[in-house]
């Protein structure tokens, strides 16, 4: 029985109570209206939605709010819980922000591994012209799957570095809202086995975007993706509030808003995105959702509805969630690159408020997406313009990059390889973008492979590369132990060169007329030999990311023990002792410096008075 | 400073040479699918290599300069010492921040332009109908009155189709005619084409709309004027004079052309809907429990309305999109399915 006492466990037997309950309160409820026992779909939406809250419950999210209802005393508990050994603190709620740290990215890497098999096995049936081995409605759903499942993998990891990093570097021992924080946590966990689920159950052949009324068609997999939607989200806002408010409240003695570390910068300009524009995508899906649930015709033109409706809600959010998705990902490159450059960030400033302009002008850009859909035909122009302005910050952190390796003294350990990865791979993801805003080429790029490869080098430069180069960043400060090197240099070597190939590779099929989200293709295209090198290359990325799982978990375990700052980083979280003792600042740490300032003789950036700073 | 001075004009050497490389390579790629057949598209093209262009020397720019950075840079064995101590230089950020700012709205004002004569109307452009449905197309020719599963098209005339859609949203799509318009249900939405290039080319449809999406394609045929109307006056004559064997190959055509074999086979093999071949005089195992004799009257009827008889292991998930359609396709169809021993 002493599984139970992870709160991980308990939480999944109050899923399935709690889904079973639901169906079982639709049944009865149909048969006190005198309606046939069981409708499927209804049953279900109760079900998952129901099943989420008892995920909660029984995972011990509420105990702490409702003896707060009481009028109890609610004191914060601090450090592992009394018999049980640190690890189970990574499978029950916690309230200290780096274990919610670690048990997002845990999360994270489950939906990366999930959506990446789902990648492998489609990519399979793509990889030769007329294959059918999946069948079309299992090939179908499963795209949508995959895009969802990473989408909500990057949300997941960025929260989690989020959580890890921003308060040890502003010098706070917390996030303001430490239970809002587990929430925003453990919310994620129910719907992603709901988000796994639909792919089981019904399926639903319409891809993320679920476009009515298609989406109002599709099998009973469609509601468990929206619900599962709904909960993602509520966690991406409820992590944004906490992030704020940590940045707004917490921030140590002398740490003025230019002189915070350059991620949390790239934080708040993702977490005013976050809290603003993520309720859009909630309510598009909720629409549907009723429209097929209720018969409320919102997008249905024969009741008065219009479908081009749902595609304004819907990208209003799902647009400048590709900020969300790479903000802080472009953050975490300007964050790793001085330190192994041993220079200071060029034009920090520049930098910092370049992505508080992506987060603004990004959330005027969203009917790019709509160019063919319909719309107001010179409605367009002002979209266009909106969209290609975005390419102008975007170039700035780019340049700032050259500027910062140029005169410094370079050394390359694995972070700083996957770092400077990351600049080549959104290089290409960024210089492919303004041919989809410019209307006129758009109209013939739009739902091509071209823009799938154009999203995924986004995406992998944005976020994938960065996190990765992240992962290796942190490892020796998290575990106390160093990663293998040779290992890093094997997953480095083996996934740039295949990224690249799959991305040009994608882009250049899409212009010979392959199109988005087809589960099979005529031979008649002629892009035989470049789809199967793309579906190898993502063969080899796969492989790639074993040798990294393999490295991070033979290395927690057995790996030489790190120093206490191995990359010589000026940054506060460095100076503190590994493992960080449970509450990290007891004394509160004194900004004396400029955080990049590597070169300048006798800086520093922080005082710490708790422990000794350097080696 | 000089050593830095020297390092950027060789990099920006560099920067020229890969760009000049790349821009030869381009040539020997062939980036797009063929010529354009369109007017329209003919712009699309041309914008399309500008952005190409531009994009192949800013690519060089960075990479020169990173790759350049990272081998020139890179920390010499037994070096402890830190990097340039320098934090930023407004005038070159001004520089990275306005030279892009022009040029992006260099290409914005360049396609504005562009999409003002993609929209331009002519005065004689003939309209064309067409509808999607889950999966296939139709097309309409109101001022000749004919209706077509295959899309004729004139060579030089400008055409203006208007497009919309029986069930879900799909697109409307030739690569080699560039652009493209969706089909929403309940609204029509223009697209203005002028093909300039006689031959054969595909409708595909581009937004994803169910189950056989990728298999919704329409044949196009670009004509001299003469042959198109040539073809005009044979569809209004009607279908060639009835008979079996000719049924029989209208109803095939029908069967290829509406997206039947996204989901039915006509060779025996396994899909999501049961297979064509040597069904007609069955016995069919209904999902009830049931059988039916698969006859003329039960195809007619599985055609129309998919839903009334469901067959065991499969789900009610053919669309009602065939409903409309006049007995003698029906018909036709049905003997087609019986012709499938």
């Amino acid at each position: 029985m002493r599984v139970f006492s992870l709160g991980i466990f308990r939480g999944l037997i109050g899923q399935i109570l709690g889904t079973a309950f639901g169906m079982a309160l639709v049944v009865l409820l149909r048969l006190a209206m005198g309606l046939p026992a069981w409708k499927a779909e209804p049953a279900i939406v109760v079900g998952a939605m129901l099943g989420v809250i008892t995920f909660l419950a029984g995972a011990g999210m509420f105990s702490d709010w409702a003896r707060w209802a009481r009028g109890k005393d609610t004191p914060l508990h601090h450090g592992a819980p009394e018999g049980k050994p640190t690890w189970t603190r990574y499978f029950s709620v916690d309230y200290n922000h780096r274990f919610i740290g670690v048990q997002y990215v845990m999360l994270s890497i489950v939906l990366l591994l999930f959506g990446g098999t789902l990648a492998m096995v489609f990519r399979t049936q793509l990889a030769q012209a007329q294959l059918n081995v999946l069948g079309a409605a299992f090939f179908n759903s499963s795209v949508g799957v995959h895009g969802f499942t990473l989408i909500a993998s990057i949300l997941i990891g960025s929260a989690g570095v989020a959580n890890y990093l921003v308060p040890l570097l502003i010098g706070a021992s917390d996030m303001v809202f430490p239970r809002l924080n587990a929430f925003a946590f453990w919310v994620n966990v129910p719907a992603s086995i709901l988000l796994i689920a639909s792919l089981f159950i019904g399926g639903w052949d319409t891809g993320w975007t679920a476009y009515p009324p298609l989406s109002v068609r599709a099998p009973v997999g469609m509601q468990l993706y929206f619900v599962a939607v709904f909960f993602v989200g509520i966690s991406s806002i409820a992590g944004s509030i906490n992030v704020l408010g940590t940045i707004a409240m917490r921030r140590a003695p002398g740490m003025k808003l230019f002189r915070m570390p350059i991620f949390v910068w790239a934080m708040i300009a993702t977490g005013i995105v976050a809290l603003t524009a993520t309720q859009l995508i909630a309510l598009s899906f909720l629409m549907v959702m009723m429209q097929r649930l209720l018969g409320m015709g919102f997008f249905d033109p024969a009741q008065g509805g219009n479908p081009i409706l749902f595609q304004h809600l819907f990208w209003f959010y799902s647009h400048p969630a590709v900020y969300v998705f790479v903000l802080p990902g472009l953050g975490l490159i300007s964050e790793i690159l001085p330190v192994f450059c041993r220079k200071p960030l060029f034009g920090y400033k520049w930098v910092a408020l370049s992505s508080i302009a992506i987060a603004l002008a990004g959330m005027l850009v969203w009917a790019h997406h709509m160019f063919a859909a319909g719309m107001e035909s010179f409605l367009r122009v002002p979209f266009m313009v909106t969209t290609l302005i975005v390419a102008v910050p975007t170039g700035v952190k780019i340049f700032s990059w050259l500027a910062t390796i140029w005169g410094g003294k370079l050394t390359f350990p694995t972070p700083m390889l996957f770092t400077l990865g990351a600049i080549s791979v959104f290089l290409i993801g960024g210089l492919s973008g303004p041919p989809n805003g410019l209307i006129t080429t758009d109209l013939f790029l739009t739902d091509t492979y071209w823009l799938v490869g154009h999203f995924h080098a986004t995406m992998f430069g944005g976020f994938v590369f960065p996190f990765f180069a992240a992962l290796y960043y942190w490892f020796p400060k998290l575990t106390g132990r160093m990663y293998s090197e040779r290992l890093g240099r094997w997953h480095f070597w083996l996934m740039l060169p295949a990224f690249w190939v799959q991305s040009l590779g994608q882009m250049y099929v899409g212009l010979q007329g392959m199109r988005r989200r087809v589960f099979t293709y005529e031979s008649g295209l002629h892009i035989g030999a470049e789809q199967l090198a793309v579906s190898i290359a993502g063969f080899v990325i796969a492989i790639s990311v074993a040798i990294m799982l393999y490295n991070l978990i033979v290395s927690a375990r057995r790996g030489p023990m790190a120093e206490r700052n191995p990359w010589h980083s000026r940054s506060p979280e460095w100076q503190l002792p590994t493992p960080i003792p449970e509450v990290a600042y007891a004394q509160p740490m004194q900004v004396v410096g400029d955080p990049y300032d590597y070169g300048l003789p006798d800086s520093a950036y922080v005082r710490l008075r708790t422990a000794p700073a350097g080696e | 400073m000089r050593d830095n001075a020297k390092h950027i004009a060789i990099a920006s050497v560099l920067a020229l040479v890969v760009s000049a490389l790349l821009l030869l390579g381009l040539q020997f790629v062939q980036l797009l699918p063929g010529p354009a057949a369109s007017s329209q598209g003919v712009l699309v093209d041309r914008l399309f290599h500008w952005e190409v262009y531009v994009i192949a020397f800013v690519f060089a720019l960075v990479m020169a300069f990173m790759l350049y950075g990272i081998v020139v840079f890179r920390r010499k064995p037994g070096d402890t010492g830190e990097g340039t101590y320098f934090k930023g230089n407004t005038p070159l950020e001004i520089a990275w921040t306005v030279i892009p700012l022009v040029v992006v709205c260099a290409f914005a004002i360049a396609s504005g332009r562009d999409l003002t004569r993609i929209l331009q109307a002519s005065p004689n452009e003939m309209v064309i109908e067409v509808t999607g449905f889950q999966f296939g197309w139709r097309f309409y020719y109101p001022d000749a009155g004919v209706s077509s599963s295959e899309l004729y098209l004139p060579r030089g005339e400008p055409i203006l189709f208007r497009i919309t859609s029986e069930d879900v949203i799909h697109d409307f799509w030739v690569p080699e005619f560039r652009i493209k318009q969706d089909a929403v249900p309940g609204q029509w939405h223009s697209l203005r084409i002028t093909p300039t290039e006689a031959g054969d080319y595909t409708v595909l449809c581009n937004e994803m709309c169910g189950y056989a999406h990728a298999q919704m394609l329409a044949p196009v045929h670009v004509v001299e004027f003469d042959q198109f109307r040539a073809w005009v006056t044979q569809q209004k004559a009607g279908a060639p004079p009835a008979g079996t064997a000719s049924t029989v190959g209208t109803g095939k055509t029908l069967v290829d052309q509406s997206g039947c074999l996204g989901c039915h086979s006509a060779d025996g093999s396994e899909s999501h809907g049961p297979t064509l071949k040597g069904l007609y005089g069955s016995q069919v195992q209904l999902e009830d429990g049931s059988t039916v004799v698969a006859d003329d009257g039960y195809l007619a009827e599985s055609i129309r309305d998919p839903g009334a008889k469901i067959v065991a292991g499969f789900g009610p998930e053919m669309p009602p999109a065939y409903s409309s359609l006049p007995d003698e396709d029906v018909n036709a169809i049905v003997e087609y399915v019986k012709s499938l021993k």
